[in-house]
């Protein structure tokens, strides 16, 4: 730092510094890949309800999603189409009335065209009754015209205590009526009698004619029909839903909990730009102030302050970490803290090093001569002079935080609350994803630490070229 | 002489990071410590009580007996001074005593593969298991490095050079032990080439189990080699670079010394000392940052026993292993010092 150029001009006029900037590529491909991270995390937050991540570790919120599901677009790749997990939630409501009986239907339409049959479905409802007991019915009609009578049911009598009783069902395919009516159905088309014991629903239900061990899935249009008979004016059915237990969903699949690993993978977003960026504000805000202050007072102070620092740069970080999150807790905040304590050491002897060759230039001594305290002195005149170092090392202390947090979390020690990329690996090697080949639980959250430690290495890289013109090597 | 008094300041400071270095452990984990170390004296009493037939016979009824026992625990204890805080000079003493003899105490449930409790013969049983990985994968790394470092520096600015720093750069941004994930993917899961459990099924009596040890290394080794020689490389190449700048090799190209001559004589000589800091240095911090890609590997060493002893919270391993980190991390770093200031004579003394 031997020469003085404008710094503060060039900080000042962020378009002189912008101009240099965009001369460097790499700069420029940092920038975009930030941008493209903020606009994840964003659409992270404004389109994913808080709700729905902090259920991320309550395995009860995800019993309606696929266990451990490839990603739906597998099918484009593939010769057989693996049938697509279904929830819908949208049926064609029709509602008439014959004197006292009101009938709600709801009919869902599903055009089937899968090589594989579906592991099972599920019909969830939500009815209010005053009056007697509702009658329910759930048919399908198959893609031949066969009509299946599914259920026929009266829905338990509304408890004596209450006004009007709200009343949440739910039918399986695996439901012991189910079975024997789909026995029965089955019993009549080939002429044998079946146990009910042998039958799982789906295989009847989306096979080709004739019914055999091998046939193949029926393609086309399926419609489940739900009929609720109810007798009183004020009866209304207010919500249902049909979950079709596929083999694929949405666009990350999911894991072995169940879990939509899109919502933990956008979600990790905005938490991994939190911990990094703000794990290497802090350190590098520590390193310098302890830099600036060893290296300007020197003498005893330095020697002591060195001491302390060769200390912590001495311990093994990672096991300390452990040792720290497993003794004093491992709430977001608190893991931002102890990655800082190992963050801000090799940018303290930096900064040190300026400043020992910053305190020598002539200006800086006849500032002192005026009467100038020290703190003035290290502020107006050291620490600015150190801000472009600053900056840079932000930008290239983030990833080293990042992939920090990633270890931690992938150790089980990342905060519970919030899920975080090292955590969905985390899981993934519990439920030993490598072996079993549950590729897509385990490329996406590498993948994406990877892009964001990269994005900041680009910046700052590019940064540090044009801030630190001394530096250009690359 | 400087160079002895350099030797004896750097051994000093060792000493004095390595003391700093367990206070700091005892103040973070003191409380829970304290446990620890009752309950490894009460085994042992316990233990030196019940082997002992002639105190045994002595006790007719085992109310007495347990009594004696407590009795005895009570003054193991007070004789350590263990009813005192962690933090009173005299505990502080005991505690650094005995981590200086390496009394590591007893674990809570981790057991070494003979069946022992003591901390000490379980970290000792793993060490040689992760040296064997990770000081293979360092050499293998610094070999290839150096040789391709010295290749890129030569061609500087080339696309050959261009691709090895971006390689460099992004092989280092993924996590070690993700890329250890995928490797089994692809290795074990798809191809069936390697076993994706490092640990051998056979146990470590078996005369076999070397070989089989070796057989579970390669898909680790492979992962370690490359994830890391790219960084190598880079390192190296940076070094030559900047080696290759200084004037002596300016009047060395002029003389018409060859060129190979100039790179593996002169070059690689001056070179050399940050190089060998780099091996040493890194050959220990890889037994740190070995925990998680053990974890992956499942590799029966120092890190998967962390892995274990973290899942499980036993503590006394906890502390062990980060003793015994320290210890191996900053003897690396002496042994570095003394060979940068063999091999640099312009190193600063004092």
């Amino acid at each position: 730092m031997g020469e003085i150029y404008n710094l503060i001009g060039l900080l000042s006029s962020f378009k002189a510094f912008w101009d240099e900037y965009k001369r460097y590529k790499i700069g420029i491909l940092g920038i975009f890949l930030l941008i493209i991270l903020i606009i994840i995390s964003i659409s992270a937050v404004i389109l994913i309800p808080i709700d729905t991540f902090k259920q991320w570790h309550n395995p009860a919120y995800w019993t309606r999603y696929p266990k451990a599901a490839l990603p739906s677009w597998i099918n484009y790749f593939t010769n057989t189409k693996l049938p697509e997990h279904l929830i819908l939630k949208e049926p064609l409501v029709m509602k008439s009335e014959s004197g006292v009986i009101q009938i709600f239907n709801h009919i869902y339409t599903i055009q089937f065209n899968y090589d594989t049959f579906p592991d099972d479905f599920i019909f969830n409802y939500l009815i209010k009754y005053k009056g007697s007991p509702p009658l329910f019915e759930l048919s399908i009609i198959r893609p031949d015209g066969d009509r299946l009578l599914l259920i026929i049911t009266t829905l338990p009598p509304k408890p004596f205590n209450l006004e009007a009783y709200t009343f949440n069902g739910s039918i399986y395919s695996t439901d012991r009526v189910i079975r024997s009516n789909v026995a029965h159905y089955l019993s009549e088309r080939i002429g044998e009698s079946i146990s009910i014991m042998d039958i799982a629903p789906q295989f009847v239900i989306f096979s080709e004619k004739p019914f055999k061990l091998d046939s193949k899935v029926l393609k086309g249009t399926y419609t489940f029909n739900a009929t609720f008979y109810t007798f009183d004016k004020d009866d209304q059915l207010l919500t249902s839903e049909l979950i079709i237990g596929g083999k694929v969903f949405g666009i990350l699949g999911t894991d072995e909990l169940r879990r939509d690993l899109l919502i933990g993978i956008l979600w990790g977003t905005p938490v991994a730009l939190f911990i990094g960026l703000s794990v290497a504000t802090l350190a590098v805000f520590v390193g310098i102030v302890y830099g600036i202050v060893s290296g300007y007072y020197g003498k005893r102070l330095d020697e002591i302050m060195m001491r302390i620092n060769d200390i912590i740069y001495s311990l093994p970080a990672l096991p300390f970490l452990i040792i720290l999150a497993i003794s004093f807790g491992r709430n977001i905040l608190l893991v931002v803290l102890y990655l800082t304590v190992f963050g801000w050491v090799g940018i303290a002897k930096v900064a040190r090093s300026m400043a020992l060759q910053i305190k020598t230039l002539a200006y800086i001594e006849a500032i002192e001569l005026i009467g100038a305290s020290k703190w003035r002195v290290m502020l107006k005149h050291i620490m600015p002079q150190i801000t472009p170092y600053a900056l840079a090392s932000i930008a290239l202390s983030v990833p080293s935080a990042i992939l920090a947090e990633a270890g931690l979390s992938f150790l089980g020690l990342g905060d519970p609350t919030l899920p975080t990329w090292g955590q969905i690996l985390h899981d993934a090697q519990l439920y030993g994803a490598a072996a079993r080949g549950l590729w897509w639980w385990i490329i996406p959250p590498g993948v994406m630490i990877a892009i964001t430690g990269l994005t900041f290495v680009f910046i700052g890289i590019a940064m540090d070229t044009v801030l630190n013109p001394r530096m250009r090597k690359i | 002489m400087g160079v002895s008094k350099f030797l004896i300041s750097r051994a000093l400071n060792m000493v004095l990071v390595l003391f700093a270095t367990i206070f700091i452990t005892i103040a973070i984990v003191g409380p829970t410590m304290d446990t620890i170390l009752k309950r490894s004296i009460e085994i042992e009493v316990k233990a030196s009580i019940l082997q002992s037939k002639e105190v045994m016979i002595a006790f007719k009824d085992p109310k007495d007996l347990e009594n004696y026992i407590q009795l005895q625990v009570r003054n193991a204890i007070e004789s350590l001074g263990l009813n005192e805080p962690w933090y009173s000079p005299r505990r502080l003493w005991t505690v650094i005593w005995k981590l200086i003899t390496l009394d590591l105490g007893q674990s809570y449930y981790l057991r070494s593969y003979s069946g022992s409790g003591n901390v000490r013969e379980i970290i000792l049983e793993a060490l040689p298991r992760t040296i064997l990985l990770f000081t293979t994968a360092t050499i293998l790394n610094s070999i290839i490095g150096i040789l391709l470092g010295v290749i890129i520096a030569r061609k500087s600015g080339s696309i050959i050079d261009k691709f090895a720093s971006t390689f460099a750069v992004v092989s280092n941004s993924f996590p070690l032990w993700w890329v250890g994930m995928i490797m089994i993917i692809i290795f074990a899961y798809t191809f069936k080439l390697f076993p994706a459990r490092a640990t051998p099924l056979i146990p470590p009596s078996d005369p076999n189990y070397p070989l089989a040890l070796i057989h579970h290394m390669i898909l680790p080794l492979i992962t370690l080699i490359l994830i890391g020689f790219g960084g190598w490389t880079y390192v190296v190449r940076n070094i030559m670079i900047g080696v290759l700048q200084e004037d002596y090799i300016t009047v060395a190209v002029a003389k018409g010394t060859p060129e190979r001559k100039i790179l593996y004589g002169h070059a690689l000589r001056s070179a050399a000392p940050p190089i060998i800091t780099m091996i040493a240095l890194s050959s220990s911090g890889s037994l740190g940052g070995a925990i998680i890609t053990e974890a992956v590997f499942d590799w029966p060493g120092i890190g998967r026993l962390y892995w274990n002893a973290v899942s499980v919270l036993d503590i006394p391993v906890i502390i062990g292993l980060t003793y015994i980190t320290t210890i191996v991390f900053l003897i690396s770093v002496f042994i570095a010092d003394i060979l940068y200031s063999v091999f640099d004579p312009r190193v600063k003394v004092g």
